[in-house]
């Protein structure tokens, strides 16, 4: 217990923020997705580690379910990216403004 | 406790943690900052597997399993089966740029951010009671502890992760599916597949009667006949039809291109 737990916090906290500029800066639809799966790892890093720090299963419980989420997302988004993409050609998503006002 | 005391009690732990951190952290820029998608995928890779790392070393063994098992195995595999479906050479242009400015915003942004995180975390990071749901410590593993809470505490939140999979699974399977609204594509596509039939069994016909140019116009017909049956014999698997005079009318072209 002697690593303690802010050192995976401020890990957990790099990682999130890597991912956040990532979603912000890259165009391409798939890599923005990636980005998002890095932000819900740096999130689940957290749980464990305040899991380990208050002697607590509910944050592993708590992981298991935000895997399980992410699943189903990611199922769903990339049905989504195919589904748009077979109309239109082309994988940066400032071409998607379909719906702009 | 002290921190030098620490480190030298747990050189191990410190050593894991660094190793760790490294491979989450530079697989986490490759993702950002890697061309290629497929490079992007394959750093997620290297990430997914740093943190299952961070969680051994903390003791969720069944997390770290899961996290190879479903994240690097299954997650990733779609994203590169999507990736070499949609194309693999759809590199994006770093130049266009239609919001001005918006990286250097972005990365500002992002670093005021993680600025914010360390000042908030740095006076107490773990603020709660201990030991709510059930302590971490015991004489159980930590695959039964995890199944113990899931399928008491949390078992309707257990559940409902069920159903969500479930629409999860009709979600994919409606959105990749070929649209509805596109029959007349198909219609397209069948008629003018049976167009093309016809216009190769008529070749095939002119071509016969040019190759015999002695037959009788009976025979010629025969002939024609015999021609149609090889096109539907070829179409029904290979089998040469029978040369008799009594063979079955030509069929119709557009029957053909459906029974193709």
């Amino acid at each position: 217990m002697t690593v303690g737990v802010e050192w995976y916090l401020t890990l957990a906290a790099a990682l999130f923020t890597i991912g956040a500029v990532g979603l912000l800066v890259r165009r391409n639809v798939l890599v923005m997705f990636m980005c998002v799966e890095l932000m819900l790892n740096a999130v689940n890093l957290t749980f464990v580690s305040f899991a380990r720090d208050l002697n607590d299963i509910g944050g592993q419980a708590l992981v298991f379910f935000v895997m399980v989420v992410a699943a189903a997302e990611v199922v769903v988004g990339l049905g989504v990216i195919v589904a748009i993409f077979r109309r239109r050609a082309g994988a940066t998503a400032d071409d998607l403004h379909v719906l702009k006002g | 406790m002290e921190p030098t005391l620490a480190l030298a009690a747990t050189k191990v732990d410190a050593l894991t943690f660094v190793l760790s951190a490294v491979i989450i952290l530079s697989g986490a820029l490759g993702v950002v900052l890697a061309r290629n998608p497929v490079h992007a995928a394959l750093m997620l890779v290297q990430t997914l597997f740093g943190v299952a790392v961070a969680f051994v070393a903390q003791g969720a063994h069944f997390l770290a399993a899961v996290q190879v098992i479903v994240y690097a195995g299954a997650i990733v595999v779609l994203f590169l089966f999507v990736i070499m479906l949609l194309g693999v050479d759809s590199e994006e242009s770093i130049e266009a740029e239609p919001l001005r400015n918006q990286r250097p915003l972005a990365v500002i942004l992002g670093l005021i951010a993680l600025a914010e995180l360390l000042l908030l975390g740095r006076q107490d990071w773990a603020t709660g009671a201990p030991s709510v749901v059930a302590p971490l410590t015991g004489p159980a593993a930590n695959i039964e502890q995890l199944a113990r809470v899931l399928f008491t505490r949390y078992l309707f939140a257990f559940e409902a992760t069920s159903v969500l999979l479930v629409i999860a699974v009709v979600a994919a399977v409606s959105l990749a599916r070929r649209a509805s609204a596109e029959p007349d594509l198909d219609a397209d596509i069948i008629e003018s597949s049976a167009a093309e039939d016809a216009a190769n069994l008529e070749a095939a016909v002119t071509e016969r009667q040019g190759r015999e140019p002695e037959v009788t116009e009976q025979q010629g017909r025969e002939g024609e006949v015999a021609a149609v049956g090889v096109g539907r014999g070829l179409a029904n698997g290979g089998e040469p039809p029978p040369p008799a005079p009594e063979a079955p009318p030509a069929p119709e072209a557009p029957a053909g291109g459906i029974e193709k």
